[in-house]
């Protein structure tokens, strides 16, 4: 029997053949940290009496929750690992000289490569697969295990194959795609397994399409979601330096798969999840019939906060006024993403619209902060997540929705079709 | 003989990280803060209704969302003794182990009712009921993780394992 591309990065990284339901320990290329989730690990390092990260430049050390720190407890919370970056002098420690969503900035700065295993304490880390990595979110205590040691345990995952066919319609995202297959499968239909994504649509799915398509594999309760390597992962890799030579694998045609899902592409509208689940999903159709007046519209994210989101969004809003009721609050994924948006004149565009153009910040996403939202207010988000209280009161909802609509919405402060 | 005996506090399917410990408080990673919060979101009455020792009983999919692992460190400060559930989220799973947070998978979860008292006998893999003459088998914890709770969690396997 062959073998999925997952089963094949493991057993690259065994050095035998490994397959699905097997558990094994391998080293682990990059492991990414960020401000809330990494304190925990560096107290179990220290505890460990360790003095050495085992492999110091494929630890990346992300600020980017909750800074610059939005609160005292969060600025001290910092403390701990900024100290750690400068006593172990990390080479790939990233705050406010250098800012960005830890999903959107490893990317972008080629510290994750294809053929890659890569966690990270954060859940989202699954969005790395885009790159035909295995990547998958873990704790802190897992993280701090990778750090002392180099590796980690993990069981290979059985795999879910997802074939995408036909081409995208007007404003249908790589967004629109991830929360269909979770309203398909519910928000535990791919618990432990991989989200293999496949099928001719794939060619048409740039790598921001492609990075939002498996940062809410998740949300489907998957390991891992991936891509396999084409011209348009290798376009996006040339201009980089990348931390490690590419490793190019493919799923063999005769690898086992627990399900296949098919969809066609060509017959999907912008699928909306409503509250209080990801896959609450309906078309956007049904939501302009269901008349639902919102408060706030909120576009960034590790979802959907790199350039094609803005630039979409800017394409809507340019010479438009946000409604007068509803905020409109966009916040870039990096600071690379907010200099060519303003290059781009799209901040202009943002700003005389009446929206708010934040820093780099996964912030209102999680109810951190920069767009809390209150008693009973509604939100359209790019964001992954509509659980209660996940932006802010517990009385107030989340709609998950792609870029344009997003910016649509803002315009008329009802949830609107782009199209 | 390991057996962890307590009152039961019933939660639904999907109970997210979000509900466990909300984002507003992961401004710390001190547990006796993080304690002070746990389950707000689903009860905000919840911190104050519960005693050491007390147990969750859930549906399908506990502990979705979120990696972090003050989830299962909120819960544990809190005093709780164990989660129940039908099925729970893969990191959650594996924080709770890291945590020290026993935690078992119960196909009839949705049968046990809040306020009984529950007997669980890790050793043999049973659930007795207090209120309910039935008793319930568990799903055995996998072999390897047996081995990492053996060693008293990851941290201690790393130290073997270097």
């Amino acid at each position: 029997m062959g073998q999925t591309i997952t089963e094949k990065i493991f057993s690259d990284h065994v050095g035998h053949e490994v397959k699905a339901g097997e558990i094994i320990q391998c080293n682990i290329d990059m492991v990414i940290g960020n401000d809330i989730t990494t304190p925990i690990s560096i107290k179990a390092f220290e505890d460990s009496g360790v003095e050495k990260l085992a492999n110091p430049d494929g630890f990346a050390l992300v600020m980017d929750h909750f800074i610059p720190a939005k609160d005292i407890a969060s600025a001290n919370q910092a403390k701990i690992s900024r100290d750690f970056a400068y006593k172990h002098n990390l080479k790939n420690y990233f705050d406010e000289k250098d800012m960005g969503i830890e999903h959107a900035l490893l990317p972008e700065k080629g510290l994750v490569v294809p053929g890659d295993v890569i966690i990270g304490a954060d859940s989202h880390t699954c969005t790395h697969g885009a790159l035909g990595a295995f990547s998958t979110g873990m704790g802190s205590t897992d993280l701090s295990f990778a750090m002392i040691t180099g590796g980690n345990w993990f069981k290979v995952p059985e795999a879910i194959k997802v074939v995408f066919t036909g081409k995208p319609g007007k404003h249908i995202y790589g967004k629109d795609l991830i929360l269909e297959v979770i309203r398909l499968i519910g928000v535990d239909g791919a618990l432990y397994k991989t989200l293999e994504f496949t099928g001719d649509t794939i060619a048409h799915l740039s790598m921001d399409d492609r990075f939002s398509l498996c940062n809410m594999a998740i949300e489907a309760g998957a390991k891992n979601g991936i891509v396999a390597v084409d011209d348009v992962t290798r376009e996006f890799l040339a201009d980089k330096d990348l931390a490690r030579p590419s490793k190019e694998f493919y799923s063999d045609e005769d690898a086992t798969y627990v399900q296949t899902l098919n969809i066609d592409v060509s017959k999907l509208d912008p699928v909306i999840a409503y509250p209080h689940l990801p896959s609450n999903g309906k078309s956007v159709t049904q939501a302009v019939t269901d008349d639902l007046e919102v408060d706030q519209v909120f576009i960034g994210s590790c979802t959907n906060g790199r350039l094609e989101d803005l630039r979409i969004a800017a394409k809507i809003l340019d010479g438009k006024k946000v409604a007068q009721k509803t905020r409109l609050i966009i916040t870039p994924a990096t600071q690379k993403i907010s200099l060519q948006a303003q290059k781009e004149g799209l901040v202009e565009i943002f700003i005389n619209a009446g929206a708010v153009f934040s820093n780099p910040t996964c912030g209102a996403c999680l109810g951190g902060y920069m767009g809390i939202i209150g008693k009973d207010e509604r939100c359209v988000a790019t964001t992954n997540r509509n659980f209660v209280g996940r932006m802010g009161d517990r009385s107030s909802e989340i709609y998950l929705a792609n870029s344009a609509v997003a910016a649509a919405s803002a315009i008329t402060g009802k949830i609107t079709d782009p199209r | 003989m390991n057996i962890i005996n307590g009152k039961v506090w019933t939660f639904g399917d999907n109970i997210d990280t979000d509900l466990i410990i909300a984002a507003r408080y992961l401004n710390t990673s001190d547990p006796k803060e993080l304690a002070k919060y746990v389950m707000e979101d689903a009860d905000p009455e919840f911190r104050s209704k519960i005693q050491k020792g007390d147990i969750i009983v859930a549906g399908e999919n506990f502990g979705c969302g979120s990696s972090r692992e003050h989830a299962p460190i909120a819960l544990k400060a809190a005093g709780i003794s164990a989660v129940v559930a039908k099925s729970f989220a893969r990191i959650f799973y594996r924080n709770a182990f890291n945590m020290g947070l026993p935690i078992f998978e119960l196909d009839e979860s949705g049968e046990i009712k809040e306020g009984d008292i529950i007997k669980i006998d890790m050793d043999n893999g049973n659930i007795d009921s207090k209120n309910n003459v039935k008793s319930y088998k568990f799903s055995p914890i996998p072999e390897f993780m047996q081995e990492l709770v053996s060693c008293g969690g990851l941290m201690n396997y790393a130290k073997k394992s270097k």
